[in-house]
């Protein structure tokens, strides 16, 4: 019994905004960039007791060809910050970011010469996490607002 | 042998190199000259049986007579002895002998005290930067150097939208 049966021999209309929309924002696929100890609470995030399958994202992808959400859980030095700049720049538009955690928003308690304080300095974010580390339902929320902002994503600016 | 002893003979083979000498909860430290780190350190290896180099580090004493300290941490590990060796760096003179060839393991810990305060360790077969970008200009660990570092000194990657 598959979908057809429910339509019967008929047709729906949609837009294709929203047909794309509909599709991109039940699968995006996380590229993790766990770069300390935010990566084990991102970890938690995928596992089955928060299990953000239930949301669609539960592919991590670790080629950044295949992922849409850049996911930087953790303190990013400067020598770091040319790797995730690459891999930023390796994802296929559209794509979208999230700063999980006070050290990848603002640096967090590393205000010293290593660490960029902010990964906003240098690729654009969509949404910041706040907390040390953050609990992986605030994690969840930040993906709730990527789909969101998703939702209002025209195919036009695709270019 | 017993670890007093072995320290007895190694104050008369070094008595004039050895410049001072403290003992702090037990542990042992001896202040020599710098020029003397291979031969003092060789003999420890194979006199004393020091075989393990735990740590090699550097402080900076923010002083204008011998600014610099780098600092060897030594372990017998067959009979559990511990020494700390001190020898200080002028800045006017920011050599000091490498003792990689001595104890393998101290490369990398040279490159770092190199990386953090601009120590050269001469004789070393790969000194580095161990940390910071090769392009670096500063040395971070240096008291003059502010925490959060120098804006611009390090690059970050522009967008390539
Ligand atoms: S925000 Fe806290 S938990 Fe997260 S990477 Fe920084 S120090 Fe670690």
């Amino acid at each position: 019994m598959g979908v057809e049966s429910a339509f019967g021999e008929g047709y729906i209309t949609t837009t294709v905004d929203a047909l794309a929309n509909w599709a991109r924002k039940n699968a995006v696929w996380p590229m993790p960039m766990g770069l300390s100890c935010c990566g084990i609470e991102l970890m938690a995030f995928a596992g089955p007791r928060y299990d953000v399958a239930r949301f669609g994202s539960e592919v991590f992808r670790f080629s950044p060809r295949q992922a849409d959400l850049l996911l930087v859980a953790g303190t990013c030095t400067y020598k770091m910050s040319k790797v995730v700049r690459k891999i930023w720049d390796q994802m296929p538009d559209p794509k979208w970011c999230i700063a999980m955690g006070a050290c990848a928003s603002t640096g967090g308690m590393f205000r010293s010469y290593p660490v960029t304080q902010g990964i906003d300095e240098f690729i654009p974010v969509d949404v910041y996490v706040p907390g040390c580390p953050p609990r992986p339902d605030a994690v969840i929320n930040a993906l709730m607002q990527i789909q969101e902002k998703i939702g209002q994503h025209s195919v036009l600016m695709d270019r | 042998m017993t670890f007093e002893q072995a320290m007895d003979a190694f104050r008369t083979a070094f008595s004039g190199s050895i410049l001072r000498e403290e003992t702090h909860r037990g542990e042992l430290t001896f202040y020599f000259k710098k020029t003397d780190v291979p031969a003092v350190c060789r003999y420890l290896r194979d006199q004393t049986g020091f075989n393990f180099i735990t740590d090699c580090l550097g402080t900076d004493r923010f002083t204008d007579e011998e600014r610099y300290e780098v600092i060897y941490h030594l372990r017998n590990l067959t009979q559990a002895w511990f020494l700390r060796l001190v020898t200080r760096v002028d800045e006017s003179d920011l050599t000091c002998p490498t003792v990689s060839d001595i104890w393998p393991a101290a490369n990398w810990m040279e490159r770092e005290v190199f990386d953090m305060y601009g120590v050269t360790f001469t004789g070393h077969p790969d000194l580095r930067r161990m940390y910071m970008p090769q392009d670096f200009e500063y040395y971070p660990l240096r008291k003059e150097f502010p925490l959060i570092g120098i804006e611009g000194s390090i690059p970050l990657p522009s967008g390539g939208h």
